[in-house]
């Protein structure tokens, strides 16, 4: 079912604002990884504020959807959706990868309301994930596990094991989101390990693929609608995206994937997102 | 009478699978060999068999965890440290998740295999993991109750397991308390502290010691982490002298933990027996384990060594 103009809107205002929350935290913190969190804006947005069943006041309940940030370094992005679907304070975004802080330079599950595993080694994500959704088939839980991964990320060996067997126990409760935004820490994944036909090498796996645009809202939501109708295989939605997105000096640039952002271009920054909101 | 301690360990999940539905078994392709397919044949539907990939394994334990099962996850401990260690670490001990990690064929037991297959090291390591508890087994009626007691504690649990045949320590009646070493004999010279095989080689070595006119005291330490202070520090203070033994590195091990512990509270001479700085090689285990200075032969002439060293020095 497509998302009514009213939600495309909604969805993709909220995206704006959290560009422009995410560049003043990290710009505060000094610290943090602003190209992997714009690229998964869309994924992480659509996710939280259309299709995930979460629960901010009973954040462990057993019936919950579950999410989790394989490619852990996009964490401030994600704990701007969880402070606004109000899982915890907002006041607590100003403490990101601070002492005594609850939100950690990586998701912690023991410190965040909403963080259902830690994160930050690449690759553990989706084998957890795996490891969840047969749980929840044990525990006859009709719930969906949601885990986003990175493309460099691909190259990290466990992704495959968890991919056979994610495929091999039908785990058709895994929707795994690949935000596959071409670049990683030392250049594009083109340059540092190429991952070629990333579809068909899924697909060989025995996972049910579906590539889209991963800024589009509407072709995420559509995605997972489909990934649901799976009936024993798990599914991988192939979003591609601009590392970076809506800055545009950021954009596609691998020093962004973990570089502190100046004064300079702090506020080149803000007078870019602050021009697309109006 | 003997009992190989991966028997007892498949039959006692076995056992408390029937009753606790929770319990949930991972194996990497070597489930015949960690006895996990004893589960496996009983409970096919709790039993996870995902080929050769022992960091998957892990990883999909946290995930079982974190739906309120309890996942018991098996391959050789060489394998489950060296290839594991990233989710056990991550998802196991930072994660805080209720992962029990079973290192199968742990120190020299999968002899023959040689030392690409022994785990000398597994020890140190699974030690260093904040929220990590470890415990070794010194015979299969201790593994019965270790396995039983690794379900009831909440949080990531190694058990350090051997292939071999271990001679019976315990009886049916043996209460196995978490933390708690065990005095297996009295003696006023020295005492020995051990764990995993080397108890038994250990109550060996005191007999001939007793024959040499040397009262040996003889604990097993099956929890080295946490370890009972405590005992250690009662020991060193009534008997002066201390030695370790265990079938694993010098470095990190039984050894290790016992010197923190009187270094700060009661120092007096520790001799540490153990793998010097080496790898072994293939072969009959208990050739293998007199090669390298572990069997109660060796044990009796280090202690001698130790002894008369610090003898001559009063």
């Amino acid at each position: 079912m497509s998302l009514s103009t009213e939600t495309t809107k909604y969805l993709n205002n909220l995206c704006r604002k959290f560009r422009i929350d995410l560049i003043q935290m990290l710009h505060k913190a000094q610290t943090g990884h602003p190209g992997g969190s714009l690229s998964a804006t869309e994924i992480i947005t659509t996710l939280y504020f259309e299709k995930m069943k979460v629960f901010p006041e009973n954040p462990e309940s057993p019936e919950r959807d579950r999410f989790i940030l394989s490619k852990g370094h996009a964490a401030p992005m994600l704990y701007l959706a969880l402070a606004e679907k109000g899982f915890f304070q907002k006041e607590e975004l100003k403490s990101f990868r601070q002492l005594d802080s609850i939100l950690q330079g990586h998701p912690c599950v023991k410190g965040t309301p909403g963080i259902d595993l830690s994160t930050g080694p690449l690759g553990l994500g989706v084998s957890a994930a795996a490891g969840m959704a047969i749980g929840n088939k044990l525990k006859n839980i009709n719930s969906y596990v949601y885990v986003i991964m990175g493309d460099g990320e691909l190259q990290e060996g466990i992704v495959w094991e968890a991919a056979m067997s994610a495929s091999k126990f039908k785990l058709n409760n895994l929707i795994a989101i690949l935000d596959n935004n071409g670049v990683q820490l030392d250049g594009t994944v083109e340059d540092i390990m190429p991952m070629l036909d990333i579809t068909k090498k899924w697909e060989a796996f025995g996972w049910n693929v579906i590539n889209i645009d991963g800024h589009d809202v509407d072709q995420i939501s559509e995605a997972i609608d489909s990934a649901k109708q799976s009936i024993d295989k798990p599914t991988i939605i192939i979003a591609k995206t601009i590392k970076g997105k809506g800055v545009s000096f950021m954009e596609g640039k691998n020093i962004w994937h973990g570089k502190p952002i100046n004064n300079e271009e702090y506020e080149k920054a803000m007078a870019q997102l602050e021009e697309d909101e109006k | 009478m003997k009992k190989a301690i991966r028997d007892a360990y498949g039959e006692t999940l076995v056992k408390l699978g029937a009753t606790n539905k929770n319990i949930v078994v991972l194996d990497a392709d070597v489930s015949s060999s960690t006895k996990s397919g004893l589960f496996g044949a009983e409970y096919p539907e709790r039993f996870f068999n995902v080929g050769v990939a022992e960091a998957n394994m892990a990883g999909m334990a946290a995930g079982l965890a974190s739906c309120g099962l309890i996942p018991f996850i098996n391959t050789f401990a060489a394998f489950m440290v060296l290839r594991a260690a990233d989710p056990i670490r991550t998802l196991g001990c930072y994660g805080g998740a209720n992962i029990k990690i079973a290192g199968a064929y742990a120190g020299l037991s999968d002899s023959y295999d040689g030392a690409t297959h022994h785990s000398i090291d597994d020890i140190s390591f699974m030690r260093a993991l904040p929220g990590m508890t470890v415990i070794s087994v010194a015979d299969a009626i201790e593994a019965e109750k270790a396995v039983e007691a690794a379900v009831e504690i909440q949080g990531p649990v190694y058990l350090r397991l051997s292939r071999a045949e271990h001679p019976y320590i315990y009886d049916k009646n043996y209460k196995f308390e978490l933390g708690k070493g065990v005095v297996l004999r009295e003696g006023n010279d020295i005492t020995l502290i051990a764990t995993g095989y080397m108890v038994s080689k250990t109550l060996e070595a005191a007999d001939s010691l007793e024959n040499q006119g040397i009262s040996a005291k003889v604990v097993n330490i099956h929890t080295i982490k946490p370890i009972d202070r405590e005992l250690i520090i009662k020991c060193a203070k009534e008997t002066g002298l201390l030695v370790t033994i265990e079938e694993h590195s010098i470095y990190g091990g039984l050894g290790s933990a016992v010197t923190e512990v009187v270094c700060s509270s009661c120092p007096v001479p520790v001799e540490v027996i153990g793998i010097d700085d080496t790898f072994a090689e293939s072969g009959d285990y208990e050739k293998l384990l007199h090669k390298y200075g572990l069997s109660s032969e060796a044990i009796t002439n280090r202690i001698m060594t130790f002894v008369n060293k610090f003898n001559a020095a009063r």
